[in-house]
Parts: structure tokens; C-alpha cells; sequence
């Protein structure tokens, strides 16, 4: 896949913002100043910035949980993930969904959802919904190598394929759905190959060689955006942290295997490429700096991001003129919901 | 009070007077699992990280290594498939102890809940039953946000051919726990992530049962009656110790611990004698456990009754992730002291 040397670098800085962003993340996690929980992406830079890259602009964007690599590559501004995490109103989900529910309809990101494969079947009615609206766009859905053994995976494979919907499924292999390896989960390993079972095409790439994702992304969302025609991209890569902050990530894998995987660090093969084309390591420093600075500013800027008021808390549940609707339940409330729900009119 | 509850809350309180020793609520229902796999070999652990990873709540933490793969089973995710499997393993004759990691997740499978554990029963005249357990938490606290906070069990308490328990102490873990695995009938154990780390006195008598389908009064009193459930019931007692201290009010705190079968006549009891009644649950108030309590309070004593009944719960929305809303939208202290000073009528 052709690219330029200057979008090489361009994701190069973008890959490099996800490293040091999940770093921060994970420090800031630990001073307590982010809850809830926070599941990172760290080692998993190059199939997410390829993956998010095939995308065109109008495109629709759908992740499960691990989701702050896919918002920052999807272009929402680095300050306006962290406030999320911090639970601020200036969050990408005005504080309201935090780490795993990280969302910005702007750009396409129709949301982080914490439930396994429960994005799917959004994902495919997303799909739908372009295809009813006669829109030539198409939906990356992201999901991790545990969900493919939920029903809601098959379902929506088969509906994707019988109603030819434009959505390509990207199977985040990282080895392990929490703590279980995909050995000990899947009885068919080679994740992709289930797409066979429903006529679909599917490849499965090294997810950290970012120019072979680039390539096999972009001819697979192509394909569903052009054709109407579904697909399933499985990206084998690995992730350096437990399966959240909380978990040391130790007690199913050694360190070995970890360090193993370092050594092909995605970040480091992009390095690579950038030096042969004549990028000095002067430069590389700058981009470093550069990004360095960026999560500094995003981690100041959620620091003086105000809290959401309490008066919000019903906001955007129902949709407006809901309100009439739910007026004459106020007799005999439970205590304290008139104040709680009703009192910003149900938020409107 | 029947004389038979008379003489088992006297056995209760010899067996904690006898050999009993001080533990956490996890510890407790992990002692119970142990004893309860040492006793019947067809007694069986599965769920999603409960082998290797020593549970995702480490309650099954060690029990693998000690009772090995057969008898605790790591699953794939796929909770409709393992839960499925659990039925039809206890019609059998197995009984299967599946763990699912929280109450929210126990969504994807409640059709092999509701609409066949519960069914089996009844729908083989009583030929083949289910002698299921279901364990799960629920509870909210952590900024877990809007999929991952909920407390439903009232959707399965509602459902005919269910069990459904829910211990608030430490003790009551091991002996729900225990009495659930020995009943011939599908259990769900609705277990709290804020009291895992609780601790208090657990009998260590191995046939140390709590009867299913029997409230405890956790605190006498003559001035209100505080009804709960699951973690309510902790943050009742707080709440009963500062009435007592700050406004001379002694509250009497009825826990539940039983939500199907559900014990009217201890709680009728209590409320003839205080004639005033505050009920108080984690999820959402309306059409839920308050909601039943309410109703069958009003009826059994409506001569009695010196005031409406109150309920307090969750505030009715999704549950955001940013802090202080989260605090706003739980059924915490400051709500349910005021909901019992109105009761009361010590303040508007």
C-alpha cells in the first residue's frame, strides 16, 4: 500500500499518542483521579491507527470497551478523551460514560459499549441504517477475541451477510479475552475462518505491522462501502497491560512471553520505516515532545473541566416533550426522585 | 413469628456463639464453596475466569488447585451457552454453581433463566428439577457507569420457579450459599461488590445452613422499621446507628436476605410494632422490591400504619460515570436519613 512519508509520520505521532496517552492513563488511574474501570490499549497501536485510517470521514466507527486508542485515532482531541476519563463535562461523553464508554458522533464514533459483543448487532443495524438511507458508507465494528463466542457474534455475522449490510468486523486478537487465552476459549483458533460459516471474506493480518493493516483494512471496508459486502478483519496482536489497570496481566501469561512481544514493539517497526525514509532521530524527538506535550495539556485541561451538575443527571434519557408524558407519575414517588429525575424536567 | 423461626434464630446465634471466626464476605461464600464441593462430588464451579485467574472477584480464588479442571471450569464468554449448560446439567441430577462475573452480564443469558430453569419444574410435574445456582453480584459505588451498576435481581424475584437470595453479611453468604446449592430448585445468590471486603462472624460448622425464605431483624428497634436487601441492608444499619446517635430515633432494620420466597411475616411483624416503615433497595425503586415491600405492607397493615410507607433507591436514570454524580443518584445516607426524618415527620 502506497502511503506518503509525511501520513507514515502523521501516524506514527498518532500511534505514539495512544503509548504515552494509555501511560498517563494508567498513572492517573492509580492517584485515583480516573474510576470505574480503565482497560488499556498498550502494544495494540498499529492495528488500531491502520484500522481507524481505511476509514473515510464519513464513515461510522463502533468499539467494545478498550476503547481510548480508537477515540484518539479517530481524531477526538486528546483533551476531550481525558476529561472523559476524569469524569468532567468537557468528556467526549460530557463525564457521563468514562473510560469504556468513550463516544463522538462528530467523527463518526458511535460508541465504547462494555458489554461483550453487545456492539455487534448495533454495529449491524448501523449498517442498516446506511443501507435504508441509501448513504455509500460503511461501519468498522470493533471486538475482542472473546467476544466471537457469544451468540450475539453469529447473529450478526448472518444478518450481515443474508441483508448484505456494509460493515466489516475487526477482531482485535489479542490473545487473550481477559485472562483466557483464545486456545482455551475458541474451538476453531484461527478467529477469521468463522467468517466462512457465513459466506464472508475475511483476512487475518499482523495487527502490528501498521502498512499490512492499512492494506487489508482498506480493502475490506472498501468492499463493504463500494459492494455492500460484509467482512470480518482479524488483526493478531498482543497487549502489554493486564486486562485493566486492576489486573498485574501475570497470572496467565509470564513476563516472558510479554518482554517476547515487546521486542516487536509496533511502535519500534514504524520507527524503522520512517528512518529509511530519511527521518533523522531529531525529528523523532520532536514528534516525542510533541506528543509528550499534548497529553500534558489534555491532563491540565480535564483538571480545570468542571464536574457535570447533579441537575443533569436525567440528561438526553428521554427524548424532549417527555416530560408531559411522565408529569402525572409524581404522586407517591419513591423519595427523592421527583428532586433527582424530575427536577430538570427530565432533562430538557 | 412462627416458634420454628424463634428456634432457628437461635440455632444461628449458638453456631456463631460456638466455633465461628472473623472473615470477609468473599472468604465466607469461598468457605462455602469448598464445603460444599467437599460434601457432594457432584457439586461443580463453572464460569468466566474462575479457574486460573482465581475468579474476576477472587471469590474462587485457590479452588481450582485444590479440586482441579472437572470440578471448576474456566468458560469461554458466553454466558447463554455456560448458563444453558448449567440446567441441563442439573436436570441431571449435577449441581452446578455457575458464577457469572456481574448481574449485568446475567442479561444475555436470561432466557435460559427465566424461560427455562424456571420453567423446568412445573413443566415436568415435578419429574426432573434444576437444582441450579447462580451466583452473581450486583451493586454500584465505583463509577462503573451505565452497564455495570445495575441491581435487577427484583426481575428474576419476580419471576415464579426462581429462588432468589441476597446476603448481607458475611455468615448469611456461607449459609445462603449453602443452602442454595443443597436445594433442589434453580437459586440465583445475588452477591455485592461493595461488601465483598466486609467483614463479621462466620460459623465454621460445616452444616451451618441459613433457611431460605427467612428475613433477620439485623436491629431492633420500636420507633421505624428499615427494610433491605443485599447492600441497602449495610447502609441501613449505618444509617440506624447515626439516627440513634444524632436524633434519639431507634430504627429497626429488617434484612431481607431472602427476595423469593420473601418473608411478609417478619416484616409485618416489625412494622405492627413501629407502625412506620422506610424500604430501601440498590436499583431502580419503581416496580421493584420497595414497590412489593409497599404493597404488601399497606395491606397487612394498614390499621397499623402511622405513616405512608417510604421507598428510596437508585435515582431513575442510566447511571453516569462522573463521581459526583454517581453520589447524587445512589440511595446513600443522607437520602434514606432524610426519607426516615420525613416518615417520622422530624422534617419536611
Amino acid at each position: 500500500m502506497a502511503i506518503s512519508n509525511a501520513k507514515l509520520r502523521e501516524l506514527y505521532e498518532q500511534m505514539l499518542l495512544i503509548r504515552v496517552f494509555e501511560t498517563a492513563a494508567e498513572r492517573e488511574y492509580k492517584a485515583a483521579r480516573i474510576g470505574g474501570y480503565c482497560h488499556l490499549s498498550s502494544g495494540q497501536e498499529a492495528a488500531t491507527v491502520g484500522a481507524t485510517y481505511a476509514l473515510d470521514a464519513e464513515d461510522l466507527l463502533v468499539t467494545g470497551y478498550r476503547c481510548h486508542g480508537f477515540a484518539l485515532a479517530r481524531g477526538v482531541p486528546p483533551e476531550a478523551v481525558m476529561a472523559e476519563l476524569f469524569g468532567r463535562s468537557g468528556g467526549c461523553a460530557h463525564g457521563r460514560g468514562g473510560s469504556m464508554h468513550l463516544l463522538d458522533v462528530a467523527v463518526g464514533y458511535y460508541g465504547g459499549w462494555g458489554i461483550v459483543a453487545g456492539q455487534l448487532p448495533i454495529a449491524t443495524g448501523l449498517a442498516l441504517g446506511l443501507v435504508r438511507q441509501k448513504r455509500q458508507q460503511c461501519v468498522l465494528c470493533e471486538l475482542g477475541d472473546g467476544a466471537v463466542n457469544m451468540g450475539a457474534w453469529h447473529e450478526s455475522l448472518n444478518l450481515a451477510a443474508v441483508w448484505r449490510l456494509p460493515v466489516v468486523f475487526l477482531v482485535m486478537n489479542n490473545e487473550y479475552g481477559m485472562g483466557t487465552s483464545v486456545e482455551r476459549a475458541s474451538a476453531v483458533t484461527d478467529l477469521h475462518r468463522r467468517a466462512a460459516a457465513f459466506g464472508l471474506p475475511a483476512e487475518r493480518v499482523d495487527g502490528d505491522d501498521l502498512l499490512a493493516v492499512i492494506e487489508a483494512a482498506s480493502t475490506l471496508l472498501s468492499g463493504a462501502r463500494n459492494d455492500r459486502q460484509a467482512a470480518v478483519l482479524e488483526l493478531v496482536t498482543y497487549r502489554y497491560r493486564g486486562h485493566s489497570v486492576a489486573d498485574p496481566g501475570l497470572a496467565y501469561r509470564t513476563s516472558e512471553e510479554i518482554a517476547e512481544h515487546v521486542k516487536h514493539d509496533p511502535l519500534n517497526r514504524v520507527r524503522a520505516l520512517l528512518s529509511e525514509t530519511g527521518v533523522g532521530d531529531d525529528e523523532l524527538d520532536a514528534i516525542a515532545l510533541e506528543v509528550d506535550q499534548s497529553v500534558a495539556t489534555a491532563i491540565a485541561a480535564s483538571l480545570a473541566s468542571p464536574p457535570p451538575p447533579v441537575s443533569e443527571l436525567a440528561r438526553g434519557m428521554y427524548a424532549p416533550g417527555s416530560a408531559a408524558q411522565f408529569a402525572r407519575m409524581l404522586a407517591g414517588a419513591p423519595f427523592g426522585e421527583r428532586e433527582l429525575v424530575f427536577a430538570g424536567g427530565l432533562g430538557e | 413469628m412462627s416458634r420454628t423461626d424463634t428456634v432457628v434464630r437461635e440455632e444461628t446465634a449458638d453456631a456463631l456463639a460456638s466455633a465461628s471466626e472473623v472473615m470477609t464476605y468473599r472468604d465466607a461464600l469461598r468457605l462455602a464453596l469448598r464445603e460444599e464441593l467437599q460434601r457432594d462430588e457432584h457439586v461443580f464451579i463453572m464460569g468466566e475466569e474462575v479457574g486460573v485467574f482465581d475468579g474476576a472477584y477472587k471469590v474462587t480464588a485457590g479452588l481450582l488447585e485444590e479440586f482441579g479442571p472437572e470440578r471448576v471450569r474456566d468458560t469461554p464468554i458466553s454466558e447463554e451457552g455456560f448458563v444453558g449448560a448449567g440446567v441441563g446439567a442439573a436436570m441431571l441430577g449435577e449441581r452446578p454453581v455457575v458464577e457469572i462475573m456481574t448481574i449485568n452480564f446475567l442479561l444475555v443469558a436470561m432466557d435460559q433463566v427465566v424461560n427455562h430453569a424456571a420453567k423446568i419444574g412445573a413443566m415436568f410435574g415435578g419429574e426432573v428439577r434444576c437444582p441450579l445456582v447462580i451466583r452473581t453480584p450486583n451493586g454500584a459505588g465505583n463509577q462503573l457507569t451505565a452497564q455495570h451498576s445495575q441491581s435487577f435481581e427484583v426481575w428474576f424475584a419476580g419471576t415464579p420457579g426462581l429462588k432468589v437470595l441476597a446476603p448481607a453479611s458475611p455468615a448469611d453468604a456461607k449459609g445462603l450459599l449453602k443452602s442454595a446449592i443443597r436445594d433442589d430448585d434453580p437459586v440465583l445468590l445475588v452477591e455485592n461488590l461493595a461488601i465483598y471486603k466486609e467483614r463479621g462472624a462466620v460459623p465454621l460448622d460445616p452444616e451451618f445452613l441459613t433457611p431460605i425464605g427467612l428475613a433477620n431483624v439485623a436491629r431492633t428497634g420500636s420507633d421505624i422499621t428499615l427494610v433491605a436487601h443485599s447492600y441497602a441492608t449495610v447502609r441501613a444499619l449505618h444509617v440506624a446507628e447515626a439516627l440513634a446517635r444524632d436524633h434519639g430515633v431507634d430504627a429497626e432494620v429488617v434484612d431481607l436476605r431472602s427476595l423469593r420466597p420473601l418473608d411478609v411475616d417478619t416484616v409485618v411483624a416489625s412494622v405492627a410494632k413501629t407502625n412506620r416503615a422506610v424500604c430501601i433497595e440498590e436499583g431502580w425503586p419503581t416496580y421493584g422490591v420497595t414497590a412489593e415491600l409497599a404493597a404488601r405492607i399497606q395491606k397487612a397493615c394498614f390499621d397499623e400504619l402511622d405513616a405512608p410507607v417510604e421507598r428510596v433507591g437508585m435515582a431513575e436514570v442510566p447511571l453516569p460515570y462522573a463521581k459526583e454524580l454517581e453520589t447524587a443518584a445512589l440511595p446513600g445516607a443522607d437520602r434514606i436519613e432524610a426519607a426516615v426524618l420525613a416518615t417520622l415527620g422530624l422534617r419536611a
